[in-house]
């Protein structure tokens, strides 16, 4: 390897080597496109009523309907589009504010480190249900606040692993060549400092997708996101847990569907990470 | 060693406290009024203003802290819920145990399963046993909890779901320490239907330790497997067993331990949807309920205890890895 050109195509290489990432790849592709095309996959409008309740599997309702009358195979599609949505906010949430804290605790170090670490222990210290369900309540119940909250309870894993890199990348040499040249650390930490920050985050912000849908579909499930009538996974799962007896067997379609999304995540961030750190493969 | 203990000791009391006063500080910052709810939508405005003003929540944020300080530094008491007549102390008596019982139920679930499919996965590396092991472990941290919670409660529709004991079954108690309780007095009938209800929750709320306690096992394991002393095992003719047991397993064990214990954190705070899912009576539910209730001694003193557990179990594994690691010991960080 010669430089940057060489390694990109080496890593890409590596990442399309590995079953995880093509498999976790896969799920993602179909969970996005589903997203995206939910409006022609679906065969109903999520939202309308469009037979009796608590309908039976048939030709016309593949799932059959919900206790109002909804197709649940439509809702279940649908709700690719918000848990999609929910997903990519708040990890950019978490990723801009994360990112940002560790990048200042691990490049400045001494109180601004103290101080952010200390808070990031403070919100640690905390139940994370219990940290969002404050910042919903705070801003009223719905989409927004939920996105944020989840975005904030995942803000320490972002800021850990920037800072931990910072604190490896600033000692060497070519950081150290930088300041002594007179560089100011706004440009040492853009220009220097970041591009090394890239691989991890993408990492992190892969597995990161994984862990926000599940808590948005947690949080949903507790009913914390206030009354909805958009189609969500979570709050399909909690419908279909207050009729267990006699149609649990609905919690299927949107708990599969949780599952596989999360599954991919998790399988694309593996690959991805197994490609950008050789020394991790080599072990396993 | 021992002022690196007492410097962590420090830290992990002044984050309790700001926990604390954040929580207390956010309870109050939210926009719904508990007085007002209580007295519903017909209150008149001065009764309100009249009960705010008995219970001081007219006074400024700071000043209430200040009281509540002085207060509880003088009774040791957290006050008493709004909203039921109940100290705040004795309602986390109620749910705080029921937690521990369903978390300690759960990591001993997963613990052993952990250590056993990870050992597994790392003795036949790269063949069907790790991949298997792989593979359930990736399952087990993506299933949403409340999913499996559903699927266990519609698979084992005879298990009873909902609660810690059968409502018929009334029994005198002095803790809420069901299971351990029962066995320690020796009422058998009492500890089985207590361990029934306690099988699906347990369960559930094991799936992800399980996974992250194998895959550290694993990568632990191989760790271990592939160092100098290992293979110097094997080369004196170390029986495969005695090399796995005797001389990897215990080296690998510090990182499963700490994995362990930090997994033991997250499920004391972190078992609101298994609890939800499963009606289990713990300090969860009564907290998510109080906060959406404004609640504010029951927030505030939830807050401190689980504050507390939290950082006291983070520092003593942090004495713990140092006392366990003579790597660490000898660090100069631990001096």
């Amino acid at each position: 390897m010669t430089g940057s050109e060489s390694a990109r195509p080496t890593v890409i290489r590596r990442a399309l080597g590995s079953r995880s990432t093509w498999l976790g790849g896969a799920c993602v592709v179909v969970y996005v496109m589903t997203a995206l095309c939910a409006p022609l996959l679906a065969p109903y409008d999520p939202e309308r009523l469009v037979g009796g309740s608590f309908a039976s599997p048939s030709w016309a309702h593949w799932l059959g309907t919900d206790q109002l009358g909804r197709d649940l195979l439509s809702r279940v599609v649908y709700g690719a589009r918000l848990s999609l949505l929910a997903g990519v906010v708040s990890v950019t949430v978490a990723v801009v504010v994360g990112a940002t804290a560790g990048a200042m605790a691990g490049y400045f170090g001494g109180r601004v480190d103290a101080a952010i670490m200390r808070l990031i222990d403070v919100l640690l210290a905390f139940p994370g249900v219990l940290v969002a369900l404050l910042v919903v309540t705070a801003l009223r119940p719905g989409w927004g606040p939920v996105m944020l909250a989840v975005g904030l309870i995942n803000v320490p894993v972002f800021c850990r692993q920037v800072r931990s890199t910072v604190l490896v990348v600033q000692k060497l040499d070519y950081v150290v060549a930088a300041q002594a040249a007179g560089a100011g650390s706004g440009y040492v930490l853009r220009h220097v400092v970041l591009p090394t920050l890239v691989a991890p985050v993408v990492v992190l912000a892969t597995l990161g997708l994984g862990t926000a849908i599940l808590e948005v579909a947690g949080l949903s499930f507790l009913g914390i996101a206030g009354e909805l009538t958009q189609p969500e996974w979570g709050s399909m799962l909690n419908e279909a847990k207050n009729n267990l007896r006699s149609w649990g067997w609905r919690a299927l379609a949107p708990g599969a569907a949780i599952s596989l999304a999360v599954i991919g995540f998790n399988l694309l961030g593996d690959g991805l990470r197994d490609a950008l750190d050789p020394q991790l493969t080599r072990v396993r | 060693m021992i002022a690196f203990i007492a410097r962590r000791a420090v830290l992990a009391l002044l984050t309790t406290f700001v926990a604390f006063a954040a929580a207390f500080v956010a309870i109050r910052a939210l926009p719904n009024n508990p007085v007002l709810a209580r007295f519903g939508q017909h209150a008149v405005p001065e009764q309100v203003v009249a009960k705010m003003d008995e219970l001081g929540w007219d006074r400024p944020v700071w000043r209430q802290f200040i009281d509540f300080l002085v207060d509880v530094a003088a009774t040791g008491d957290l006050g008493e819920s709004f909203f039921y007549p109940e100290r705040v102390v004795d309602g986390l008596a109620r749910t705080f145990p029921a937690t521990v019982e369903l978390t300690l139920a759960a990591l001993l679930i997963a613990v052993p399963l952990g250590i056993v499919a990870g050992v597994a996965a790392a003795v036949w590396h790269n063949r069907w046993p790790d991949y298997l092991c792989m593979a359930g472990a990736l399952v087990g941290v993506s299933v949403p909890v409340f999913f499996l919670g559903i699927l266990l409660m519609v698979a084992f529709q005879n298990m009873p779901t909902g609660g810690r004991l059968p409502l018929a079954m009334s029994y005198d108690r002095s803790t809420e320490f069901i299971v351990l309780e029962s066995l320690l007095r020796g009422r058998w009938d009492v500890a089985a239907a207590a361990l029934r209800h306690l099988c699906l929750p347990a369960l559930a709320l094991s799936s992800i330790p399980t996974a992250v306690v194998a895959r550290v096992a694993r990568s632990s394991m191989l760790d271990v497997l592939g160092a100098d002393y290992v293979r110097t095992a094997r080369a004196k003719g170390s029986a495969p067993q005695r090399v796995v047991f005797r001389h990897a397993l215990p080296n690998a064990s510090i990182p499963i331990a700490n994995i362990a214990g930090l997994q033991l954190g997250q499920l004391l705070s972190g078992a609101v949807l298994t609890e939800s899912v499963f009606n289990w009576p713990g300090m969860g539910t009564y907290l998510v309920a109080a906060v959406q209730r404004s609640d504010y001694n029951v927030v505030q003193g939830g807050v401190l205890l689980v504050a507390i557990v939290f950082v006291t179990l983070n520092l003593a594994l942090d004495v713990l890895y140092v006392l366990l690691d003579p790597r660490l010991r000898h660090a100069p960080g631990a001096q």
